[in-house]
């Protein structure tokens, strides 16, 4: 595995974070742990902006006591752990089946276009990172496009410019779907369950 | 006890037996490549799959238990028909590069290929590739040829105790890798070699020099440690090209040291292959008959009191008895095998052995370490209390050095007078030794070297003897030895005679000029400066600390190149088979002995290695059941009295230069550099 160079010199919990550790390991009977190895690695990227850091590793191993190399394990098993830096909004592309036949191929292309760069390329100023990914569990609201902890539903090339777009101007572009439809209901009002009967 | 058939034949096998272990008990071999007896279940690579009646798909056997009534079959149509599936699978990313391959000629996966594969492959895709990956200078890795059956990972993680592998990434991504570029921080880890199936971890060393059927394999003992492990000696003509295990269950169990592995290298170098002799100061090559009508005028010459001996950690029991009759017959009492200066007292054997033994160590339920460190005094007997440890309930406590033995322990101190304390019960871990049914003290040379010596062994006969370490059935009393050399010097009785002076008092006299003639016989670890003028003789193999003092030199053999006895830490007399002969005019060690009585004119009643291994068994009756543990009776040992307040310290710092083969060898040289000589900083862009 390729090291970075970004690697930030040292890394500890926030105090915030350092309570929510605390409550997360509480979950766990004694001598166990270990198992809060996933929720404090989370925490931890979440507090560098992203990604983890060869030194957060190391910082969650020693304070789970357990071997560092269980937590590389872990954090390159799980493809939302990210062990090289993203940007700020890390677009997550869908293309697996359903998301396909909807039209990811489309989305993907927006994407490229939009943002200048090509899948698994950060832009230059740091503010996006696009990746492809595997299913993204809403095939109903395909195609799918994650940003960090927000799904973006129903795309079309139009539709994911916009976003981009926004996002790009700082906005907080409206989560869910983008093509009108309330969460996963029929498109155009509910076909089934209609008047009173 | 469940019953079950497989192919045909019934069988019966304590619940919890796997399929595989059952089948193995009547002879069946069902190929694996991830299982190991000696390692957990991983179940990953599929090879061993079996049908059993009424299973609804083929199982797994190395991860399925057996139960009651099971009907197995291992070869019907369906079972070969998926292992050659399986075998296909695994060779859709394995590179086929045999021709290059270390492995080559014993692969596993070579070998199960040819046995249940296709002919060909059908997979006419590009196949996967990994990076290159640095493991240090013993392990060369090839991890394109990896095929993850995780066999090092459950070593590291179990065995040797030090969790560094991991499998990094998922699905056909995974890697074995340490992700942060290191070498593997373990003195066993020399045994991944042997555990990987395929050719991905490869001896570095021994990297393109030899293919195996082209090697000469000689079952023999290591004297490398005091624990004497079983090995196997590979070579091909005149060298050693590599040392790799041998299973005892009673000893090593199927692992080796890196130091006995990897140090062979050593043995063919500073060689000494001929007799010197030192003139105005220089050495200069000389004959046999020369160099021995020498040493005999020397030892004609000198008054029999100023003459000595001092047998190093490597000599054999056989030269060492020799030597000790040629002292008796010239009158000299001073002789000693004791080069480290350990004041261990010889009277009694129980107090010089390691009683408990090695493979009593899963028996015992606490263990107090004194002035040890095993991790680096014998790294396979470290791995057995690790495998006692890890099946719980073993309380470990430790006085003297702080270490990282990769087991838990409880640092009691560092101070000696602890013992005092934990025999007379005012210490806490006296309760607990009390407590247990089988408790047991490991004392360690480095206890054993100081002044007070002799003061410890006794406090610890006093501890053993009130915290019932010692009683009906079990002693608990265990002494690990560093020198292979030292328990069968010690049964022989190469230590000073009536009133003979010791290595202190040899030393000390040779400083002052009472020493006309010390003989070395591959003494290489004591103070040279301190042998004053003394005319020295030295009987060995390596060009070390001995020869370079040395007024003449007498060209000796290596372990592995003599049938020579060794007595282990446990008090087990074996013996080693010559793989190669000594290098040019060299020879075995009791012949130049023996020749040399002859110049002296008083020749020793032995002329063959059978009629000196009689002589052993007359001096000690243990010499005479090689390959046998015979242990002792209890006794009194050791001289009472006022222990020092001092620290304890370990016999051992640098393990992997303990000895003139080791100090030679340039693996063990680069392994000091790696593992040993401050820990270069690594950075994360390191590379």
């Amino acid at each position: 595995m390729s090291m970075h160079r970004e690697e930030p010199a040292s890394f500890a919990f926030s105090s915030d974070n350092e309570a929510r550790a605390k409550a997360i390991i509480a979950k766990y009977p004694a001598g166990r742990q270990q198992s809060a190895v996933m929720p404090l690695l989370d925490l931890a990227q979440r507090q560098i902006g992203g990604w983890l850091p060869r030194i957060a590793m190391d910082y969650v191993a020693d304070y789970l006591g357990m071997p560092p190399i269980k937590v590389y394990e872990v954090a390159n098993f799980y493809t939302m752990y990210n062990v090289k830096p993203v940007g700020k909004n890390h677009v997550q592309v869908c293309t697996n089946l359903p998301c396909w036949l909807r039209g990811s191929d489309q989305v993907v292309h927006a994407c490229k276009k939009t943002l200048g760069i090509g899948l698994g390329e950060t832009t230059k100023d740091g503010q996006f990172t696009l990746s492809e990914v595997e299913c993204a569990g809403a095939c109903v609201n395909a195609p799918v496009v994650a940003i960090n902890d927000d799904y973006y539903e129903d795309l079309d090339e139009a539709t994911i410019t916009r976003v981009l777009e926004a996002l790009k101007r700082g906005e907080s572009p409206k989560s869910g779907p983008q093509n009108g439809r309330l969460n996963s209901a029929p498109l155009g009002g509910p076909t089934t369950l209609k008047g009173g009967a | 006890m469940p019953k079950l058939t497989i192919d045909g034949r019934e069988i019966e096998v304590a619940p919890g037996t796997t399929i595989i272990q059952a089948a193995e008990v009547l002879g069946i071999e069902i190929p694996r490549f991830c299982y190991h007896e000696r390692l957990t279940i991983a179940g990953n690579c599929r090879m061993c799959l079996v049908e059993v009646e009424k299973a609804p798909k083929l199982v797994a056997s190395c991860s399925m238990p057996v139960g009651e009534g099971m009907v197995v079959k291992t070869a019907t149509p369906n079972v070969l028909k998926a292992r050659r599936g399986v075998m296909e699978l695994m060779l859709i990313n394995h590179p086929l590069d045999c021709p290059i391959c270390d492995q080559g000629g014993e692969c596993d996966l070579q070998d199960q290929a040819v046995a249940f594969g296709r002919d060909r492959g059908r997979f006419a895709e590009a196949k996967h590739a990994v990076r290159q990956k640095d493991f240090g200078p013993l392990i060369k890795a090839e991890m394109t040829r990896c095929i993850h059956c995780t066999r090092c990972i459950r070593f590291s993680t179990e065995v040797a105790g030090v969790p560094q592998l991991g499998g990094i990434g998922r699905g056909e991504h995974m890697e074995i890798d340490t992700y942060v570029t290191k070498a593997l921080e373990s003195e066993l880890s020399g045994n991944l070699i042997d555990l990987c199936p395929v050719g991905a971890l490869t001896n570095k060393p021994y990297a393109f020099k030899a293919r195996p059927w082209e090697l000469k394999k000689t079952e023999s003992i290591d004297a490398l440690d005091a624990l004497g492990s079983h090995i196997r000696i590979d070579a091909r003509g005149a060298e050693v090209m590599r040392i790799l295990p041998s299973n005892c269950d009673d000893l090593n169990e199927e692992w080796l040291g890196d130091k006995s592995r990897f140090s062979c290298d050593g043995l063919a170098r500073q060689r000494l292959d001929q007799p010197y002799i030192r003139e105005n100061g220089k050495l200069r090559p000389a004959s046999w008959d020369e160099a021995l009508a020498l040493a005999a005028s020397k030892l004609k010459g000198a008054r029999p009191d100023q003459v000595a001996a001092i047998a190093g950690d490597l000599a054999c029991a056989e030269s060492m008895a020799a030597l000790k009759d040629l002292l008796d017959g010239l009158g000299s009492p001073h002789r000693d095998c004791r080069q480290d200066g350990a004041r261990l007292d010889p009277a009694v054997r129980a107090g010089y052995l390691f009683n408990a033994t090695i493979a009593g160590i899963e028996q015992a339920d606490a263990l107090l370490l004194v002035g040890t460190n095993p991790r680096k005094e014998a790294p396979v007997l470290n791995a057995r209390i690790r495998k006692r440890w890890l099946k719980g309930k073993f309380p470990v406590a430790a006085i003297g050095p702080k270490a990282d033995l990769t087991y838990r322990v409880d640092h009691l101190g560092t101070s000696a007078a602890l013992l005092d304390a934990i025999a007379k019960g005012t210490h806490p871990f006296a309760a607990t030794l009390k407590a247990a049914q089988k408790p047991m003290l490991i004392l360690g040379m480095g206890a054993l070297r100081r002044q007070d010596g002799a003061q410890i062994q006794a406090a610890a006969r006093g501890l053993a003897e009130a915290c019932g370490l010692v009683k009906e059935g079990w002693n608990g009393f265990s002494v690990l030895h560093t020198a292979a050399a030292r328990v069968g010097g010690l049964d022989l009785g190469f230590v000073p005679g009536a009133g003979g002076k010791d290595i202190h008092g040899i030393l000390d006299g040779a400083t002052k000029g009472e020493m006309a003639v010390v003989y070395l016989l591959g003494a290489d670890e004591i103070d040279m400066s301190r042998l004053g003028k003394a005319f020295v003789i030295y009987q060995g193999h390596h060009g070390d600390a001995g020869a370079h003092r040395a007024d003449l030199i007498l060209p000796g053999a290596a372990y592995t190149e003599k049938n020579a006895t060794y007595v282990n830490t446990e008090g087990r007399a074996q013996r080693t088979t010559l793989a190669v002969f000594p290098p040019g005019q060299a020879r075995e060690d009791w012949k130049i002995l023996r020749a040399l009585s002859d110049a002296l004119g008083k020749p020793l009643p032995y002329d063959s290695l059978s009629q000196v291994r009689a002589r052993l068994a007359a001096i000690n009756p243990v010499f005479g059941q090689p390959g046998k543990r015979v242990g002792a009776a209890w006794g009194a040992f050791g001289s009472p009295g006022a222990v020092a307040d001092a620290a304890l310290a370990t016999a051992i710092d640098n393990y992997y230069m303990t000895d003139p083969i080791g100090r030679a060898s340039p693996t063990m040289a680069v392994s000091v550099e790696t593992f040993l000589a401050g820990a270069k900083p690594r950075t994360g862009t390191h590379g």
